[in-house]
This record gives structure tokens, sequence and C-alpha cells, in this order.
């Protein structure tokens, strides 16, 4: 018995086992000397697990008595987190390693947090939740800290760190709330115990909490606060991951627990969700305006698009849920190209980050500045881009919900938010010539990622390559 | 082959337009040059060899929109294998004479090219005019109208650094968008009746569009009637007929080749082409066709009078364009559809002939192209004087009265002529267009007395440089003296022969291709057919009724009739002899006596400045309150202050909080925890 | 009212109590010791459970090593708290307004606190009356909860390769014994003689 299920979390536990095995292997071996090669097994081995996944028996399963779930809403999730991870990975080696911080300890953290990542987009427990949550983020904080010479690189870890024990802190009071009133943890057992009708008022804090507690992790308004200091703060391959995968994976959650253990009460937390979503997309909106450094205006970026997938939750809907993973798969997509981009931003050899560093661009590195200015539209939403059909997808979602006002804040919100995203395009193409321009990174890695990404946001727009089919799929074995 | 004549212009025009510099501007036009030659070859094959079926090829679906669907389709019949000839062969002559006329211009230096553009700009216009008149569906039409829309825009401003070309180019479109207003509600109407914009189901739907009735600006109207009208807007705009035509002549400020290629033979043609194409609608719409005869008589006689004291020679043809193009909406507008299309065919040779004639006059003068300035050219510029001549015997309509040999202008324009008096019962419209034919000999001659003949009056340098053009222009020339002197022959039984030649020619019903005239049992039985096949469209390019006997009465017309153009053009002639040749001095005294009548005429019956009262000052005045009040003030006003005050108050406001200290944001977090839960309260509450 | 519920109460208000001081209190020493204090008290609630094992592990755990380690770490940190608490007085009023407000509202819920009628029927006994209580927790965790035991695991690697990665330093420019290098010089390789003549330098 046991042996089935432990054939149900296979990817996992090979990810595990390599991370361990590899741990010790280069421990008594060179060392950092093979931090390089290291991140690229990492990187193939991500794959490599990924097909795995992508290949494997279409139907869905349970495990330990139901603490995990796989299904294809988890395999679509950990595909996507899985692949982007070996991008973000690959993209981030040069630059650590040019800089004098890449150690072998990184791409093997990276791992134990994919995995804690994949427990979680499976979690079918609110124990798992929690576990695969903890597994996911502790890593995430060490790597937040990973430059220890850097003062804001530590001053980054310790934030997260901080708060992010106090969102657990929230999550596992929630928890218990919601444990006490139906008397599991399992999220089978809590569908089936909460009734549609009425439900006690102590569940629904323990619901409010929850819900608090994983806001923090897909960086909701109000729960937010972290995300541009700890964007700004870390080592820029390590922002880049955190803008991208644990966002996916947290989303994932999010909906996994909404629909799984909450989905009989969808009305009482319908509003909340809108309500966490209007507040990211315009506070997103609205304080990007501000910013001069380029990593916090994409954290705040960030913030706003997560207030996009939050309206395609908030719909309760199949389609909602399809529109919030194509969302999140285009929005992985493009981050991973501008931050591809950011990485290679770097003055007298010294990376920058500076928005106004960018000026004039066009005249250094059209090739480079027409790649951004495709990206920063899809960003912005822009129509022939791929990010346009992203944030139609779940306007859509709320309209069919006749959730109208959510639909037209969101244009709202994006209107607003156009405007940072364009200011950028102003510099790149019509600000003056700075003193000092950017010199190139020369990194063919970077420039393949970055074309790639803006490549697929004009050429995704085709069934977005297969995703939407995939996604209906994924939204269709939550729901069902 | 249908694909190769209407993509190959296009293919010419993307190449040349976008890829001269990589593949070099002479190439450019050679290529544009060559593959318009091609499109031209193929189109004469078409119309040579095509049969009496309408032929349908879709290319694409282009539009699929609730129950509005078009295809993107070529509907192949007479009409259309007409325009594709006159279409494609001005268009290649054009393109070749624009090789000699377009060498050097002044109004650019020396190192700026401008070749390629324009011969990109022709070769899309070709383009769009071809979409236009292969058309299968009235939105495809319309596309094809927008097109040379912007190609004329384009074209007219092609000097764009003239303020007068500028100013010229955008009249063209403002008075073109009345039109194509009037026409896109026209579509609009049609597709709120018929629920469709094919043709084919249009016309099955119009005899029931005849007892329908529509509300319009508050009046019941008829639909035929309403649409027939709207759709005759647009025409008017395009083919600047009365009260829209004011852009034409202002259009003049293009280049010569292109008023020869659009503003004469093609592009405002395509409103005769509009109306002969919707026949089958036209025919159940009587108050339109009477509106269309008024408006085309008025529009031949009112360009004539003007046409007579212009001084500027491409002014004096684009009047009389103007004027040539009321004739063919009097033949529309009477019924008889074949006799429009004839006289838009021969029209198309000489008219394009003259502008050319006109532009190889003004290439040897140096650009001086006012009339005054010219005299005595006939020596020095012999070819382009002959073709000139025969041009101007075309348009007056030169040949042997009661026979059908003649020039292309003397048959086609006698039919109209008799047309008009068959249709309207010897009424206004053909007395109207007799005068107009006696004004158009007059000016026709006066504008060769002038340039050719008599003394040189322009300064001694202009006059002794002039010099032929080149071959190159010279051979377009010759080219269209032939239509010119030949088509009218050629085809004059097809176009306005018996009964039985047009219907074969057309392609119309099958009864008709060697019956003579019906009787009226026939003609019972016809309408008992139509109503069995009441839902097949009705055959053939062109439409005509069983009450419509036009054509038929116009060929026993009584010979005074017959011969009245004739002798109209005799007595326009003699006055030009005598103003221009015999006594010289009689043109000023005669502007003195009568002199408020010259200043009207010269003024053009003061068109420009009523409008200039009547809607451009009004529309000034609205525009600057929209734009100082409503844009600036209010729209400007609310966005500036919203995105000057209100978003960077916010702004700051939002990063006030982010201040770094971790207990500030533990505080957020217990804000929202405490906004959730209250939140939560009052949902059970509100429960 | 039974002795149970009388330990239940005594226990519960001596946690919350150890809490709030553990926040509250001046110095930071007090704070860990009230913190123990606070352990002890839930130690004392999980044998009011019956789960002796579990108590014993708090205590041994958590008092006995996690806080005692807080100890010195507190006692050797520099850290200025009185202007902490100066900062933090400022925010005194707001934190107040806010646990109050919250209290209320929490108040409210678990006031009309009714589980679910599923509940009823999931909750057990949580112990099986025959096993012993060690043994039924190792039944739990290496056979219910296996999963969860071994990401427990993995969230301690990380937390160890963590707190590795984070502090250790080779620093380049100190000089570290090796013993072996010590052990097998060579004193021929190290030592060479020279005969040095007088009156006159190498």
């Amino acid at each position: 018995m046991i042996y089935d299920d432990l054939n149900i979390i296979f990817p996992e536990i090979f990810l595990s086992v390599y991370a361990m095995v590899a741990l010790l292997g280069v421990v008594y071996t060179s060392k950092d000397e093979l931090a390089k090669r290291v991140t690229w097994v990492t990187a193939f081995i991500f794959i490599l697990v990924a097909f795995l996944i992508i290949f494997s028996e279409e139907k869905t399963e349970i495990a330990f008595g139901g603490m995990f779930i796989n299904d294809a809403f988890s395999r679509f999730s950990k595909i996507i987190i899985l692949l982007s991870a070996a991008v973000v990975l690959v993209m981030g080696q040069e630059y650590m390693s040019r800089r004098g911080f890449l150690r072998f300890e990184y791409p093997l953290i990276v791992t134990l947090s994919v995995v804690g990542m994949m427990v979680m987009v499976s979690a079918g427990d609110l124990m798992s939740l929690y576990m695969g949550l903890e597994l996911q983020s502790l890593a995430l904080y060490v790597i937040a800290a990973f430059k220890k010479d850097s003062v804001k690189s530590t001053e980054a870890g310790l934030k997260y760190f901080v708060l992010g024990a106090l969102s657990s802190g929230l999550l596992l009071y929630g928890s218990a709330l919601v444990y006490g009133y139906s008397g599991t943890t399992l999220f089978s057992g809590i569908l089936s115990n909460v009734s549609t009708d009425a439900p006690s008022l102590g569940l629904l804090f323990g619901l409010a909490l929850v819900i608090a507690g994983l806001a923090f992790k897909v960086s909701a308004v109000p729960f937010h606060m972290w995300t541009p200091d700890v964007y700004e703060g870390a080592p820029t391959p390590v922002t880049a991951f955190f803008a991208t995968v644990p966002k996916m994976a947290a989303i994932c959650l999010f909906i996994r627990v909404m629909y799984d253990a909450f989905g009989n009460i969808i009305n009482d937390w319908q509003q909340i969700i809108a309500l966490l979503s209007i507040l990211s997309m315009f506070l997103g909106a609205f304080a990007a305006i501000g910013q001069t450094d380029l990593k916090r205006l994409l954290a705040y970026s960030s913030i706003a698009h997560m207030g996009y997938a939050l309206i395609g939750l908030a719909a309760g809907t199949e389609f909602g849920v399809q529109s919030v993973l194509e969302y999140m798969t285009i929005y992985i997509t493009m981050n991973i190209g501008v931050f591809a981009i950011v990485m290679s931003m770097q003055q007298d050899g010294q990376s920058v980050t500076e928005i106004a560093s960018l000026k004039m661009i066009s005249e250094t590195d059209p090739g480079k500045a027409i790649a951004l200015v495709i990206l920063l539209f899809s960003l912005a939403g822009i129509p022939p881009m791929l990010g346009f059909f992203a944030k139609f997808e779940v306007l859509r979602a709320a309209i069919n919900a006749e959730l109208v006002y959510l639909a037209v804040l969101g244009v709202l919100a994006s209107v607003i938010g156009a405007f940072y995203y364009l200011r950028i395009v102003y510099f790149i193409y019509f600000g003056e010539m700075p003193e000092t321009p950017l010199d190139d990174a020369k990194s063919p890695i970077l420039r393949t990622i970055w074309t790639a990404s803006a490549a697929i946001m004009i050429f995704g727009i085709v069934s977005l390559l297969g995703v939407e089919q995939m996604a209906k799929a994924a939204a269709f074995s939550l729901l069902n | 082959m249908e694909q190769i004549i209407l993509f190959s212009p296009l293919i010419g025009a993307v190449i040349g337009g976008f890829f001269w510099k990589s593949i070099g501007e002479k190439a450019a036009i050679y290529l544009t040059i060559v593959l318009l030659f091609a499109s031209c070859f193929l189109s004469w094959i078409v119309f040579l060899s095509h049969g009496l079926a309408t032929e349908k090829i879709t290319l694409f679906r282009w539009i699929v929109s609730g129950n509005l669907s078009a295809d993107w389709s070529i509907r192949l019949d007479r009409l259309t294998s007409i325009m594709l000839v006159v279409v494609t062969s001005v268009s290649a002559l054009v393109h070749l004479y624009s090789v000699g006329y377009m060498a050097h211009d002044e109004n650019w230096q020396d190192d700026e090219r401008y070749k390629a553009r324009f011969f990109a700009y022709l070769s899309f216009f070709t383009f769009a005019m071809l979409m236009l008149v292969t058309s299968d569906n009235l939105v495809q039409m319309f596309f094809g109208w927008e097109g040379v829309g912007v190609a004329s825009y384009l074209l007219i401003g092609f000097y764009y650094k003239k303020q007068s070309a500028n100013a010229a180019a955008i009249k063209a479109f403002v008075v073109n968008r009345v039109g194509d207003f009037g026409f896109a509600l026209g579509i609009f109407a049609l597709f709120m009746v018929t629920g469709s914009i094919n043709f084919d189901d249009i016309f099955v739907a119009a005899p029931k569009l005849a007892e329908t009735t529509l509300t319009f600006l508050w009046t019941d109207w008829n639909a035929a009637n309403l649409i027939a009208i709207l759709l005759f807007i647009g025409a008017m705009g395009k083919s600047a007929q009365l009260f829209l035509h004011t852009w034409l002549p202002d259009a003049m400020e293009g280049p010569t080749p292109v008023s020869a290629l659009i503003h004469a033979a093609t592009m405002v043609t395509a409103g005769v082409f509009l109306v002969c194409r919707m026949s089958p609608l036209m025919e159940y719409a009587p108050a339109a066709l009477g509106f269309i005869t008024i408006i085309g008589a008025f529009t031949a006689f009112v360009a004539a009078t003007i046409g007579l004291v212009q001084n500027d020679i491409k002014r004096v043809i684009a009047y009389s364009t103007m004027s040539q193009l009321g004739y063919m909406f009097v033949a529309a507008g009477v019924g008889a559809y074949s006799v429009a299309m004839f006289h838009l065919f021969t029209h198309a040779f000489f008219k394009a002939m003259l502008f050319l004639g006109a532009g190889s006059v003004i290439h040897a003068m140096h650009h001086e192209q006012d009339m005054r300035n010219y005299g005595g050219l006939r020596k020095k510029i012999p070819y382009t004087f002959w073709a000139m001549m025969i041009g101007t015997l075309a348009i007056t309509g030169v040949g042997i009265p009661l026979t059908h040999v003649g020039f292309a202008g003397f048959l086609s324009k006698d039919a109209v002529i008799e047309s008009a008096w068959a249709g309207t019962n010897a009424g206004f419209a053909f007395w109207t267009l007799v005068i107009a034919a006696l004004f158009t000999s007059f000016y026709s001659w006066r504008l060769m007395l002038m340039t050719f003949f008599g003394q040189p009056k322009s300064d001694s340098h202009a006059y002794s440089h002039a010099k032929e053009s080149p071959m190159v222009m010279l051979i377009p020339l010759g080219l269209l003296g032939l239509g010119a002197i030949l088509s009218g022959m050629i085809w004059y039984s097809s176009f306005f022969g018996k009964d039985y030649q047009v219907a074969n020619f057309f392609g119309i019903e099958s009864e008709y291709q060697q019956t003579l005239p019906k009787t009226k049992e026939e003609n019972i039985v016809e309408k008992n057919n139509e109503k069995l096949e009441d839902a097949l469209p009705p055959q053939g390019a062109i439409y005509m009724s069983p009450e419509n006997h036009v054509l038929h009465d116009a060929h026993y017309a009584p010979i005074w009739v017959k011969i009245s153009p004739f002798i109209a053009m005799l007595l326009g002639l003699l006055m030009a002899l005598w103003f221009y040749v015999w006594d010289k001095k009689k043109p000023s005294e005669w502007a003195s006596t009568l002199d408020p009548l010259y200043r009207f005429l010269l003024n053009k019956w003061y068109f420009d400045e009523i409008y200039e009262i009547l809607f451009v000052s009004r529309a000034k005045v609205i525009g600057r309150i929209f734009w100082k009040k409503g844009d600036g003030g209010i729209i400007d006003g609310s966005i500036n202050g919203i995105a000057m005050s209100l978003v960077p108050l916010v702004t700051r406001i939002s990063t006030r909080f982010q201040s770094g200290y971790i207990f500030s944001y533990a505080l957020a977090m217990v804000l929202g925890i405490l906004l959730l839960l209250t939140w939560m309260i009052f949902a059970v509450g509100v429960k | 009212m039974g002795a149970a519920v009388f330990a239940f109460y005594l226990f519960a208000l001596s946690t919350i109590t150890g809490g709030l001081f553990t926040v509250l209190s001046r110095n930071p020493v007090h704070s860990v010791l009230w913190l123990i204090l606070s352990f002890l008290s839930s130690a004392g609630l999980f044998i009011l459970l019956g789960a002796e094992f579990v108590a014993m592990l708090m205590i041994i755990v958590y008092v006995g090593a996690v806080a005692v380690l807080f100890l010195f770490v507190v006692m050797m940190l520099d850290v200025d708290f009185a202007s902490l608490k100066a900062e933090m007085a400022k925010y005194l009023p707001l934190g107040l307004l806010i646990v109050i407000v919250l209290l209320m509202e929490l108040a409210m819920g678990l006031a009309v606190w009714v589980p679910s009628d599923g509940a009823k029927m999931v909750l057990g006994a949580p112990i099986p009356s025959d096993t012993h209580n060690t043994a039924a927790l190792g039944l739990l965790i290496y056979d219910q909860y296996f999963l969860l035991f071994q990401l427990a695991g993995l969230i301690l690697l990380v937390a160890m390769i963590g707190a590795i990665v984070l502090t250790l330093r080779h620093r380049k420019d100190v000089k570290r014994q090796d013993i072996l290098t010590q052990i097998y010089r060579d004193p021929d390789e190290a030592i060479s003689l020279k005969d040095v003549k007088p009156g006159q330098g190498l």
C-alpha cells in the first residue's frame, strides 16, 4: 500500500533524494568549484522531472489517505514550476558566479524549495499544505539572504523570514479554527463538513485567516509589504525566482484550498478575494509609479499582476480557474524575460537596476530594446501581446461570473498601470543619452531567454501554444 | 488569373513602397510597371474571353460576426471586366507615362528620393480600385472605396511641401467623408433590412424592399428609395457630383498623371459603377433614379458653365470631367445602365488622354499651367498637339451624324443624350445635356486654341525652351489615342446596340439573347417566371426591369434629337473660333459687359464661399469649442487633474507606508486581518 | 468543578500570562524566563490531555534546549532595548486599539462556536486506549503521517543548510592549523644549514 503512495510522489522523492545525494557528493569533493555544474545538472533534472510528469498517466490519484493529490491541476502547476525554475536557475548562475556568490548550495536549496512547492500544489490536507509551504518558504528565506556580504540581501532575508513567520502563524491559527469546526484537516473532509447554508462565524474566521496566510505568499495587498523590500534587497537571480516560481505555487495552492476545502461556501470567500484583488491591482499600479528602481517597480508590478490572477479566482468558476492558470503561465514567461534583461544591465561591470539607466538603450542595443518594449507592452496588457490575452481571459471570467464591477476596476487599474510601463518605454526610445551607457553583459544565455520570451509574447497567441488546453483540463480536474 | 490581376499591383505597391531601398529606386519603378502591364494584359484576356455567366471566386472568409458574414471574393461579370480593362489599361499607361513626367521635379531637392513612393502609391491605388470593382459584397466594396480614397489623399498631397497640396488633399478627404457617410448608412440600412451585405442576397430582396417602409430622420421612406439615395450620396462624393464636387478641381494639385488616372479615368467613375452595380435595386427605386437624373443633369450643366471661363488648363479638364460624370449619371438615372458604362468606358480613354496631353504641355512649359501664357505651341510640340486634338475631337463628339462612325465620345455622348431624351420624354435632363454639350465643345476648343494656336504669349524663355516630351510619355498618348478613336465604334453595338446585343454582352437573361423587343404577353410570362425564380438573383451584370424600355426607345428617337449634340458641338466650335481666332477682343468685352455672370462663373458659382460660410466656419467654431473647452478643458483638464495631482498623491500615500520597518509591515498585515474578520462579521450579519 | 478542570484553567492562565509577560517585560532575560513558564504550563496542558510523551518532549526540548539557548543569545546580544521600547510606546495606543477590536471580534466569533455536525462524528478519542502513548504516536507519525514526517525532515535539512550557508565564512587571511601537514613535515625540506663565515652576511 505504501508502495503505491510512494509511486505517486515519485517526482518529489526523486528531487529530494537528488538534493541530498548531490549535497553530500559535492561537500566531499570540490565544493564551490562545482557550483556551476551542479546548477546546470539541477536545471536538467528539473526538466527531466517535468517531462516525467508530462508523459505520466493522466488520471487523478490520491496518496497518504488524501493528504496528497495528483491530478491534472497539480500536474499542470508542477510542470510550469519545474520548467520555470529550470530556466531561472540557468539564467542566474552566470550572474552569480561572475559576482562570486554562486555556491553549490544554491541550486540544492532551490531544489528543496521546488519540492515544497510541488507538495503545496498537491496538498490535500491542511497539514501537508503547511509542510509544503514551510519547506518552500524556509528555502526562500535562505536564498533571499544568499549574498551574505550585502547588507541589503541580509536585510531582505530577515524581513522575509520574520513576516513569513507571522503569516505562517496566521495560517496555522486559521487552520486550527477550521479544524475545530470541521473536525478534520483533510480538504475532502472539510468540504463535506462545511455546509452551504450559514456556516458558523468561527469557521469564517478560520477561512479569513487561512486566506490571509496565503495572501501573504502571493503578496496580495495588504499582506504585500515585504515584497518591494525583499525584491530589491535580494540578489537579482533570486528576485527573478521569487517573482515567478513561488507565485505559481502559491496561487495554485490558493486555488486548491479555496475549491477543494471551501468549494461549498464560494459566496463567503468570493467577496474577500475580490477585495484583495482590487486592493492589489490598484496599489500595485499606484505605488509602482513612484519607483526609481527597476526591481522595486517589478515588485509592485507583480503585486498588481497577482491582483489580476485573483480576479480569476474570485470568479469562482471553472473558467475562472482556467484563466488564472493561463494568466500565471503568461505572467511567468514574461517576467522571466524581463528579469533576464534586468540581469544583463550593468555599468562598468557593476550591475545596476535604476530605471533611468535604461535611457536610450535603443541606441546601444536595439535588439534588447525591442524585446524589452514587447515585454513591457505585454506586462501592461497592450493588445497584440500575450499579456493582453491573459488579462482578457480573467476579465472575461469575472464578467461571466457576473462580477462586472471587478472587471471594470481591473481595466481601470490596468490603465493606470500602463503608465509606469510606458514610462520605461519612453526612457528606452526618447530619453537623453546618459553619460555612461549600459554595457552589455555579453551573455548569450540571457539574450536567448529574453528573445524567446519576447517572441512568445507575440507568437503565443495561437491558443497560447497549447497551454490553453492543458489549463482547461487542469481546471476541469479540480472542479469535478 | 483573376487573382494575379488583383494582387500584382498590391505586390508592386508593397515592394515598391517598403523595399525600394533594398532593390533600388529604378528597379522598384520598373517592377511596378511590369506588374501593372501583366495585370493589364490579363484583364484584356478576361474582358475578351469572358462568358456570360457571373463567376464568383472566393479567396478567403473575411468577416464572420453574428449573422454578418462576408467572404473576400471576386465577382466576375461584364461590369467587372469592363472596369478591369479600364482601370488596368489606364493605370498601366499612366505608370509608363510617369516615368517621363516624374523624372525631374522641382518640388524636390536633388538628394530626395520620391519616385518609388509615387509608383507605390499608384500601384496601391490600382489595387484598391480593383478591390472595389471586383467585390462581391458591399463591405468589400467599401474597403476598396476607402482604399482609393486613401490613395487619392496620398497622391493629391504628394507634394506635401506645398501648403495648397496639403489643403487640397484634406479637402478631398473630408468632402468624401460626407459621401462615404451616406454610403455607410446605405450599407447599414441594407443589412438591417435584408440581413446580408452580399450582392446576391440584396438583389433577391430588392423587390421586397420596394414594398418595405423605413423610418429615417423622423420620416417614413420607401426602403428601396431611401437605400438607393443613401448609396447614391456615396457615389456623389466619390464622383464629384453637384454639392459634393468642390474637392475635384482642387485635387488638381496632385501630379498630372494622378489627375489622369484617379481624377478622370477611374476613381471618380466608381460612383457610376456603384449605381450600375446596384441596378437590380435601383430599378425598384424610381424616386431615387429621378434624383440621380436631376443631380447628374445639373452637374453636367454647372460644371460646363464653370469650365467656360477657367484659365488653368488642368482645371478646365477637371470641370470637363465633372460634367461628363454628370452625363453618365443621367444615363444611369434614366435606366440606361449600359449607356452609362459605355460613356464611362470611352471617357476613360479620351479624358486620360487629355490629361496626359495637358501634362505633356505642362512638362514642356516648365510647369506653367495658366493657358493665358500659352499659345502657338503647335509647332513646338507636334505630337502632343495631335494627341490633344484627338482627345478634343473625341470629347466634343465629332463624327458623322446618323451613322456609327465617329470618335469615341461622339458615339457614347449621343447615346447618353438619346437615352436622356427617351427616359425623360425630351424633358429637363435632355435639354440640359444638349446645352452642356455646346459648352463642352466651346471650352474644349477654347483650350486647344489658346494653347496651340495664336502667338506665343509667355515670356520667350519658357516658349523657346519648350520641347517635345520623351517617347516614354508619347507612347501612352498614342495608345490612348487609339482608344479615343476606336473604342466607341468597336463596342457601340455591345453597349448601345439592339436589345439582344446588349443583353448578350452583359449576360442578361437567356430569353433576351435572341428575341427582339417583347410583346405584352411575353412580359407577363416574364413576370410569372420571375415569381417562380423568386429566390434567384437576376442574371447578368446589370438588370433592367421589364418595364424599362429606355434603351429600346432611344433608338427610335427623332432625327433632330440624334443630331442635336452634333449641332451643339458645331455651334460651340464656331463660338470658340469667333472668340479666340477671329475676334480676339470679344472675350474681354463679354467679360466686362456680363461682369456679374463672368465673376459668378469664374468663382465656380461661389460654392466654396457658400460652404465656407455655411459649414466650414461653423465647423471651425464648433471644433474650437470642442478643442479648447471640451478637449482642453474637460478631458485634458480632468485627465491632467487625475494624472498630475491625484495619482501622485495616492502614490505618495501608498509608498509612505513602505517605511522599511518590519513592525509597520506587520501592522499592515494585522490591519488586513482586522479588515477580513470585520468583513466576515458583516457578511454573516447580512445573512 | 473537578480537579482536571481546575488544573486546565490554571495551566491555561499561566500559559497566557507567560506569553503576555514575554512580550511586555522590560528585561529580555526576564522575557525568556516568562517564556519558560509558558512552555512549562503548556507541558502541563499536554499531560492533562494524556499526552505524556509530548509533554516530556516539550520540557526537554523547548525548556531544556531551546529556551536555554535563547537565554545565552539574549545575554550575549547588545541590543538597546530601551530605545526600542521608546519607539514602541509611540505605537502603543494604536496597537492597543487594534488588539481590543481584534479580541472583541474573535470573542464574537468564538462565543457562538458550534462545530459542524460532521465534526462530532469524525472527532474521536485521539489515543487508542489499549496502546501505549509513545507507541501510538509512533504509529501515527511513521504510518499515517509518514509524508508529513519526512517533509518535516526536509524542512529541518533546509534550515540546517541555510544556517551553514549564511554563517560559514572561509576567510582567506586567517591562518588555520593543519595538523596533518604539521606531522608530515619533513625536516630536511624545512631546514637547510648554511655555513656563514664570520664578518660576512648571507
